[in-house]
C-alpha cells in the first residue's frame, strides 16, 4: 500500500508544483508589476513634493536616489502657511466626514428596515431606490444648482454634503440591505426572544455582524467624496471649495508651481490611504462563522 | 413554572387555503415535557413558533399559565427557545451569548456572571466561557444554546429539533442530558422533533400531528399500545407496524388461512367488508414448521445482535404486501425460506378502512 501511495504523491507533487507556479507564481509576478506600475507616479509625486521648485524644473525626481541632499520639507512648511490651501483642506474634511457619516448611518438604518422590518410598500420602495442607482449624477447638476440657488444652499458646504449624501444613499441602502439579509433570521428571532428591542437588535446584532460591509461602504464613500471635483467645482465658491478644486485652480502651464501642487496633491492623497489602512482590519470574511450549526 | 394551553389555535399563511396548524387544542401541564412529533410539514414547528410569538395566530388563543399571550410580543412571554441551528450570536463569547437576555433585562453584572457560571457548570461549559461560538464543536454549541435558555429561568422551554445537527452518538447522549436537565429544573418544556424515537424516549407525553391536525396526545406507552388511528399506528414505532387490509370473517378477520377473533362490536362498527389490521413486528409469531396463518416468503433478515428483523412478502387478496417480524437473533429463518406468521392474540390492532380510526379501544392481554 505504501509504494503506490508514494508514487501517487510524487506525481501529484510535480503537477502541483507546476500548478503552483502558474497559479501563484505568475499571479504574484503580475501583481508585483501592476503594483510597481501604479506606485511609480505616487512615489514620484511624493519625492517631487520634497524637492524645491528649481530642482524640479531642472532634473527628474529620480535623481533623489543619487543626490539625497536635495530633499527638503520647505514645500510643506510653505503649504501649511498658505491659508487658501489649508482652508480648502479643512473644507474637504468638513465635506467628507459628514457626507460619509450620513450615508453610513442613514444607509444602515434603511438597509435594516428594508431587510428585516415588514411595512406596506416595502418592496416597491426598494425598487425605487434601486432605480435611483441608474440615474447619472450629471443629469441632476443643473436642476439641483437651480434648486440650491433658490433656497440659498448654493456655494455652501452644507449643499455639497447633502448632494453627496443623496447620491451615496441608493448604493449604500442596496449594499447594506443585501448584506443584512444574509444574517440568519434565527439570530434575530433569538434576540427577540431574549427581549431585545428593534433598536437593540440593530445596534447589537446587525451592526457588529454588518461591519465588513459597513467598513467597505464607508471607505468607498469617503474616497468618492474626498476625491470628488465635479460636484465641488459646481456647488462651491472660493471660501467653501475643497482641496481638489484648490489644486485644480493652481494649475499653471509647464508645471510652474509644482512645488505647491505636489505637496498639496500628496497631502490630499495621504489621508484616504490612512483611512483605508485604519479600516482594513474590518474586511474580514466569515464573520458569521459559528452562529448556526 | 406554568401550564401551556392551545385553544383552537390556527395558523393560516396568506395565500394558502389549508391552515398550517388547524384548530390545535392542547394542554401542557406544569413541569411537563411534551413532544410535538410528526412528518415534515405537519405544522409542529409552526405550532411551537406560534407559542414563541414568532408566528401570528390567525384564530384561537394561546395561554401560558393564566395569561393570554396570543398577541403578546415574544419578549413578554417569559419563554426561552433553543433553535435547530442554535442561532448563537457569532460576535459574542459564550458567556456573553448566555448573558445577553439578562443584560437586556437589566440584571446587574455580578448577578449576571453568577447565573451564567451556574448554568455553565450545569452544562460543563465552564472552560469555554471566553470562547466565541466558531471555536466550539457542534455539541458544545448545542449546549451553549441550551445554556442561553436555562440562564433566563423562563416559565417554558421551547426546543425546535435541537439535536438534528448532532451525529448519532452525540444525539443519544444529549437526549438523555436534556430530559434529565429539564426534569431537574422542573420547567415546562415543549419539544419539537420529527424523530419518533426521540419522542418516545424523551416525552412525558407526545402529541402527534399530521397536516396541521392533531392526531393523538398521550404517554409514549399509550401511543405505542393504543394508537387511535392508522397514521399514529404507522408513525410511532420502529420498524413500523405492519398494516394491511384483511377481510371480515365470521367472528373475526381473515389472517391467511386462520381467523383472528375480534370483538363483535368492533366488527359491526367497521364500514365495508374489510378492516385495516395492524400488528407490530414484535407481536408476530414466526413458525417455520406450522401451516397456520399467513404464508410469507422471507426476503431478508436484518441482524441486530440480540434481535433480528425478518422482512418478507405475501399476497393478500391478490396484492403484494410486505411484512416485518421480529425474530431471535441467534436462530431465525433465512432469505428464501417460506414461513407462516400468526399474530399474538390480544395484540392485534384494527382500524376502519375508510376513516382510519381505531375499532378496538383497548388491547386485552
Amino acid at each position: 500500500m505504501t509504494a503506490p501511495a508514494g508514487i501517487v504523491t510524487a506525481k501529484r507533487g510535480a503537477a502541483g508544483r507546476i500548478l503552483d507556479f502558474f497559479g501563484r507564481g505568475v499571479v504574484n509576478i503580475v501583481l508585483v508589476i501592476v503594483a510597481v506600475f501604479w506606485l511609480v507616479p505616487s512615489i514620484g509625486l511624493a519625492l517631487s513634493s520634497l524637492r524645491n521648485s528649481v530642482d524640479n524644473s531642472q532634473t527628474g525626481w529620480w535623481t533623489v536616489f543619487t543626490r539625497p541632499a536635495q530633499l527638503t520639507v520647505d514645500n510643506y512648511t510653505n503649504l501649511l502657511s498658505n491659508s487658501q490651501f489649508m482652508g480648502s483642506f479643512v473644507n474637504t474634511i468638513a465635506i467628507t466626514l459628514p457626507a460619509t457619516a450620513a450615508v453610513v448611518i442613514i444607509g444602515s438604518l434603511a438597509g435594516y428596515a428594508f431587510a428585516w422590518i415588514r411595512f406596506p410598500g416595502r418592496d416597491w420602495l426598494l425598487v425605487a431606490v434601486i432605480v435611483l442607482l441608474a440615474v447619472p449624477l450629471q443629469v441632476s447638476l443643473i436642476p439641483i444648482a437651480k434648486l440650491y440657488g433658490s433656497i440659498g444652499l448654493f456655494g455652501s458646504i452644507l449643499g455639497v454634503i447633502i448632494f453627496h449624501t443623496a447620491y451615496g444613499l441608493p448604493f449604500a441602502i442596496f449594499l447594506l440591505r443585501n448584506f443584512f439579509t444574509q444574517v440568519p433570521g434565527e439570530l434575530l428571532e433569538a434576540a427577540r426572544l431574549d427581549g431585545a428591542s428593534e433598536w437593540r437588535i440593530f445596534s447589537r446584532i446587525i451592526l457588529p455582524l454588518g461591519m465588513p460591509a459597513i467598513a467597505s461602504l464607508a471607505i468607498f464613500q469617503f474616497l468618492w467624496v474626498w476625491n470628488d471635483m465635479l460636484v465641488a467645482l459646481i456647488f462651491t465658491n472660493a471660501t467653501s471649495q475643497p482641496i481638489t478644486v484648490a489644486i485644480q485652480s493652481q494649475l499653471r502651464q509647464f508645471g510652474a508651481n509644482i512645488d505647491i501642487l505636489s505637496a498639496g496633491a500628496f497631502l490630499s492623497m495621504i489621508i484616504p490611504l490612512i483611512v483605508f489602512f485604519a479600516f482594513q482590519r474590518y474586511f474580514v470574511s466569515a464573520l458569521l462563522a459559528g452562529s448556526t450549526k | 413554572m406554568a401550564t401551556v394551553t392551545f385553544e383552537k389555535a390556527t395558523r393560516l399563511y396568506p395565500g394558502s387555503t389549508r391552515p398550517a396548524v388547524d384548530a390545535l387544542d392542547l394542554d401542557v401541564e406544569d413541569g411537563e415535557f411534551l413532544v410535538l412529533v410528526g412528518p415534515s410539514g405537519c405544522g409542529k414547528s409552526t405550532s411551537l413558533r406560534m407559542l414563541a410569538g414568532l408566528e401570528e395566530v390567525t384564530e384561537g388563543r394561546i395561554l401560558i399559565g393564566d395569561r393570554d399571550v396570543t398577541d403578546m410580543p415574544p419578549k413578554d412571554r417569559d419563554i426561552a427557545m433553543v433553535f435547530q441551528n442554535y442561532a448563537l450570536y457569532p460576535h459574542m463569547t459564550v458567556a456573553e451569548n448566555m448573558g445577553f437576555a439578562l443584560k437586556i433585562a437589566g440584571v446587574n453584572k455580578d448577578e449576571r456572571a453568577a447565573r451564567v457560571l451556574e448554568a455553565a457548570k450545569l452544562l460543563d461549559l465552564e472552560p469555554y466561557l471566553a470562547r466565541k461560538p466558531k471555536a466550539l464543536s457542534g455539541g458544545q454549541r448545542q449546549r451553549v444554546a441550551m445554556g442561553r435558555a436555562i440562564v433566563r429561568s423562563p416559565q417554558v422551554f421551547l426546543m425546535d429539533e435541537p439535536l438534528s445537527n448532532l451525529d448519532a452518538k452525540l444525539r443519544v447522549q444529549t437526549r438523555t442530558q436534556i430530559s434529565s436537565l429539564t426534569r431537574r429544573l422542573g420547567v415546562t418544556t415543549v419539544y419539537v422533533t420529527h424523530d419518533q424515537v426521540e419522542a418516545l424516549t424523551m416525552g412525558d407525553r407526545i402529541a402527534v400531528l399530521k397536516d396541521g391536525v392533531l392526531q393523538q396526545v398521550g404517554t409514549p406507552r399509550d401511543l405505542y399500545a393504543n394508537p387511535e388511528n392508522v397514521f399514529v399506528a404507522g408513525f410511532i414505532g420502529s420498524p413500523a407496524m405492519n398494516l394491511f387490509h384483511a377481510d371480515k370473517a365470521d367472528g373475526g378477520i381473515r389472517f391467511g388461512n386462520t381467523i383472528i377473533p375480534l370483538e363483535r362490536a368492533a366488527l359491526d362498527a367497521a364500514s365495508g367488508t374489510a378492516v385495516t389490521v395492524g400488528v407490530r413486528p414484535e407481536d408476530v409469531i414466526v413458525s417455520t414448521t406450522g401451516t397456520e396463518g399467513l404464508p410469507v416468503e422471507v426476503d431478508l433478515v436484518e441482524e441486530l445482535g440480540a434481535d433480528g428483523y425478518l422482512y418478507g412478502h405475501t399476497e393478500i387478496n391478490g396484492q403484494r404486501t410486505d411484512i416485518v417480524a421480529r425474530v431471535d437473533g441467534r436462530s431465525h429463518p433465512n432469505a428464501g425460506d417460506r414461513v407462516h406468521l400468526t399474530p399474538k392474540l390480544g395484540h392485534v390492532h384494527a382500524f376502519d378502512t375508510e376513516s382510519g380510526l381505531r375499532l378496538v379501544h383497548a388491547i386485552v392481554d
